[in-house]
């Protein structure tokens, strides 16, 4: 696609405005489906475009909206994750502060097609400035008849709600989300039986993130067979929102279709590394994808590229680190990252995130031993898969990674019994553009 | 002391309940409210919003404890969080920290004596791309240098 979908209105604040979304074709794709598709044949047109979840799992939407089964006499919820917290992702932000009415029309859409006449939007306590946009985005479609009873006189009625987080990252994952939206705590829940079919209050609820629901427009008004030619195969369909952010000279948000080459969006995109300075990593997808070596990084950025190499896709949240990194400084500040949002429900989560991080403190303040650097990728590998929700994996796939990829570094570490990299912690001034 | 929420945000509850099919489900949105209204969630505003949610003390007190936006205790006017997840680290995230220490003379957790600042040192808040990032009450400030840190603070009444 060579125009701009996200981000075309970048810079103009009367891009969130109902007015300006309408001058510009909003809510038409909303019209067109009301006016030609049944539900049903929403859910085959997404599909058909190959659009597959933006938060990180990347699961295929349609086939996700099609577990709802339509014979439980319960409500149907939509739920839109807006809990954006994967260190190195802001890319919903985005979204929900400049193109709120994108995110609703995907919304109306959405719910649409899954027969649901109430949806929320879990947006992350922090996000005071992007709830209130998406309140003042709410009010301006309730007024202008696209929300509320009978649709643009389609006999389909719909109302969507925002919803605070209270400060936790766990509640971004989506069984956490839906307790925390119940007015518990976010614990994550035991799969099966899957929020399609026991979901928020014991009812069929489907969960799609910010970007994921902001494609479905796109989608409508020109078509799944249209959408899935974008991006290097069917698999790996449609547009996608890049996030770099770390050690470049111009860190933000980038918009390209599927399969951006990592090494193009780091040098060419993102201006190259900080100040000339060497490339020593690379954080693909979000903080919890595996890390990448500079000679790892010529790949394509789609899911089936990425876990081809050992790593991730994610949601796109690529942290780069220059040679004044010290990759035992950057797992500490990971795992204290992990270690502090794990909710606690299961032992080895709980207690190997803790492990983790006093072994981490010990190696980078020069009390580890070499035995340390091993005890690390022993205690990840404990955690691996025997958690209820993906948060074990998410911290131990870096600390595998990290000790892997940079061994030399961490024995270094033991041996030298101090930190043995020249550290640069001042403040960097970058030509952002997020 | 017994604690009730003003006229205004009793109609905001109101409205609040009509979200959601089950009263439990206010809970986050009411403690929001609480916040506003009290500046805190103290042990007598839990029982309080136990009360209008039809709930035992023990369920409120347990979401509190859980999250991180609702403090148990009287903060400062501006509660200053400045995040300190990797990439805001990468790009100077403790040199932001150690500034404002040093500025404002306490330590990460702590309040100004006069009651103005409360400084704490968070985890991500999304806006990688433009760190190191801070927030103050509801507002973001990104892309931080000494200069921008001592110009916000200062303007701060």
């Amino acid at each position: 696609m060579s125009e701009l979908y996200f981000l075309k209105n970048r810079g103009n604040p009367e891009s969130k405005t109902i007015d300006f979304y309408l001058a510009h074709g909003g809510y038409e794709a909303l019209k067109k489906t009301l006016k030609s598709f049944e539900p049903n044949d929403v859910i085959e047109e997404v599909k058909k475009s190959g659009l597959r979840g933006r938060g990180g799992a990347g699961f295929p939407t349609g086939l996700k909206w099609s577990f709802v089964p339509q014979d439980n006499p319960n409500p149907k919820y939509l739920v839109c994750n807006a809990d954006e917290s994967e260190p190195g992702t802001f890319k919903d932000r985005y979204i929900i502060e400049h193109e709120p009415h994108m995110l609703i029309e995907g919304m109306i859409i959405s719910s649409y097609a899954i027969r649901s006449h109430l949806a929320y939007i879990y947006i992350r306590g922090e996000f005071v400035q992007g709830a209130r946009i998406l309140e003042e985005a709410l009010a301006e479609a309730r007024e202008k008849g696209f929300l509320g009873k009978n649709i643009l006189g389609s006999g389909y009625d719909l109302d969507i709600y925002v919803h605070r987080g209270g400060g936790a990252y766990i509640c971004g994952e989506e069984t956490g989300l839906l307790e925390s939206l119940e007015g518990k705590r976010g614990w994550p829940r035991l799969k099966p039986p899957f929020p399609a079919v026991v979901g928020l209050f014991k009812s069929p609820t489907i969960i799609n993130n910010v970007e994921t629901l902001a494609n479905v427009p796109l989608i409508m008004e020109r078509g799944g067979d249209w959408y899935s030619q974008l991006g290097p195969n069917p698999k790996n369909a449609g547009i996608k929102l890049y996030c770099v952010s770390g050690h470049v000279n111009r860190p933000g948000l980038f918009e390209f279709e599927m399969g951006m080459n990592l090494k193009e969006l780091i040098y060419e995109h993102a201006g190259g590394i900080y100040k000339g300075h060497q490339l020593k990593g690379v954080i693909p997808g979000g903080s919890s994808t595996p890390v990448l070596r500079p000679d790892e990084i010529d790949v394509s950025m789609d899911y089936d590229s990425l876990a081809a190499i050992g790593t991730m896709f994610g949601s796109a949240g690529t942290i780069v680190m220059d040679e004044t990194t010290c990759m035992v400084d950057a797992l500490y500040n990971l795992e204290r990252f992990y270690a502090h949002e794990s909710c606690g429900q299961c032992t080895p989560c709980r207690e190997g995130t803790m492990w983790m991080v006093k072994l981490l403190r010990r190696l980078e303040h020069g009390e580890g031993t070499v035995e340390d650097v091993d005890l690390l990728a022993d205690i990840a590998g404990n955690i691996m898969g025997r958690t209820i929700c993906p948060l074990g994996d998410a911290a131990a796939m870096p600390a595998k990674s990290f000790v892997q990829k940079f061994r030399d570094e961490f024995i270094e570490h033991a041996k030298q019994h101090k930190c043995p990299v020249k550290k640069d912690k001042s403040i960097k001034v970058t030509d952002a553009n997020a | 002391m017994a604690v009730e929420f003003s006229e205004a945000a009793k109609q905001e509850f109101a409205e609040i309940l009509n979200h959601y099919p089950t009263k439990e489900a206010a809970m986050l949105p009411t403690l929001h409210l609480a916040k506003r209204e009290f500046g805190q969630i103290s042990p007598e505003v839990m029982t309080y919003i136990s009360q209008l949610l039809d709930l035992h003390v023990t369920r409120v007190a347990n979401v509190v404890s859980f999250y991180t936006l609702f403090p148990r205790e009287p903060e400062g006017k501006y509660v200053i969080q400045v995040c300190s997840t990797l990439s805001c680290q990468l790009m100077g995230a403790e040199t932001v920290v150690d500034h404002i220490k040093k500025k404002l003379a306490i330590d990460v957790g702590e309040t100004t004596p006069d009651k103005k600042f409360t400084l704490k040192k968070v985890e991500c808040l999304g806006s990688c791309g433009t760190a190191p990032v801070m927030q103050i009450n509801d507002d973001y400030y990104e892309q931080l240098t000494v200069e921008k840190i001592d110009k916000i603070l200062d303007s701060l009444e």
